[in-house]
């Protein structure tokens, strides 16, 4: 079978304290793509949360489309890409889930692209969607991603699993 | 294929030069459905259009399209009918990355129109989700990217994977 969509280290699952960001490191780059998979909440009342390349929060960007239940709309990120959580205050057990798909992500002579869909439905007045484009400014290969929430910390059973893509 | 055997490359490339389009021949008909990633960077710039055939790529005008995208200010969407490719994003500056992914269901059946769903993403221009309707009832085994009076730029990726049901 081939060797694809296999899966790099083991599902994060945060712990009874929070974590202020999940991270995987030294990321091989023996695959083509990346994709990493979440299920996340803050135990903070704020729904943002970042992504970021090799441990620095620099030379990113994104343009993406939101729906809220009520609106459509799209906004631009000169220095962020910014994901969903579901927030302190909302229905409880409920968790925003979302995936990024990195294409490339190892090339040293490009920069790198990516997609991003999330949701933090949570049967409340509202939730929000983005389908999101994001841009890595560095011909760097990715070796970290990590996802952080902007404030406060991810509350408990919080996910996270990055899976690895190969073309041959 | 090996039983169970999913998410299997199939064909993949990179651009040494700059190349007006970029198409997968041959595509075995052995799986349920098919997934293509590109990584499209420009030479200029252009329209990102998406076309398909059996034995040949149909350049008639047998697409259709709707999209959901946004440029950063606003959400919009649109769509076109009878048209000779189906619209699937833009890019507008030279040599800045961008990302195709597009999802082919049961592309090779031979009773049905073949649809497929993509998203499009390009800092610079916009966010895109879109559907896509071929009508023709032959099996998918051609599949053609270009962009629009423009090249896509050296070290453009094309993957294609294949999806088995069973």
């Amino acid at each position: 079978m081939a060797n694809t969509y296999v899966q790099i280290g083991s599902t994060v699952t945060v712990g009874s304290g929070g974590a202020a960001s999940i991270a995987f490191t030294s990321i091989p780059a023996t695959f083509t793509d990346l994709c990493v998979k979440f299920s996340v909440r803050k135990d903070v009342a704020s729904i943002d949360t970042t992504l970021t390349f090799n441990g620095n929060s620099a030379n990113v960007s994104s343009k993406y489309i939101y729906g809220t239940g009520s609106a459509a709309g799209s906004a631009s990120a000169g220095s962020t890409i910014y994901s969903l959580a579901t927030q302190s205050g909302d229905t409880a057990n409920t968790f925003s889930n979302g995936e990024y798909y990195i294409p490339n992500y190892a090339s040293t002579s490009a920069y790198k692209s990516l997609s991003h869909d999330v949701v933090n439905e949570n049967n409340a007045t509202a939730a929000q969607s983005y389908l999101t484009a994001g841009l890595f400014s560095s011909n760097s290969a990715i070796s970290t991603v990590t996802i952080a929430p902007t404030s406060g910390n991810f509350a408990q059973y919080s996910t996270a699993s990055l899976y690895g893509i190969k073309s041959s | 294929m090996a039983a169970g055997s999913t998410y299997t490359p199939i064909a993949t490339t990179t651009l040494g030069s700059a190349a007006s389009s970029y198409t997968f021949t041959g595509i075995s008909s052995a799986y349920t459905d098919l997934i293509l990633v590109a990584t499209t960077p420009p030479s200029a710039g252009g329209s990102v259009n998406l076309t398909m055939g059996n034995g040949s790529i149909d350049t008639g005008t047998n697409y259709s399209w709707t999209y959901l995208r946004g440029n950063g200010t606003a959400a919009s969407s649109s769509r076109g009918s009878t048209d000779s490719r189906i619209f699937s994003g833009e890019n507008a500056t030279a040599g800045l990355q961008s990302n195709l992914i597009i999802h082919f269901q049961n592309y090779s059946n031979t009773t049905t129109y073949k649809t497929c769903i993509s998203r499009y993403n390009c800092t610079d221009t916009v966010t895109q989700a879109t559907v896509g309707l071929w009508r023709s009832t032959s099996a998918i085994n051609q599949i053609r990217l270009a962009i629009g009076g423009d090249s896509f730029a050296a070290g453009a990726t094309f993957t294609l994977y294949g999806i088995a049901a069973a």
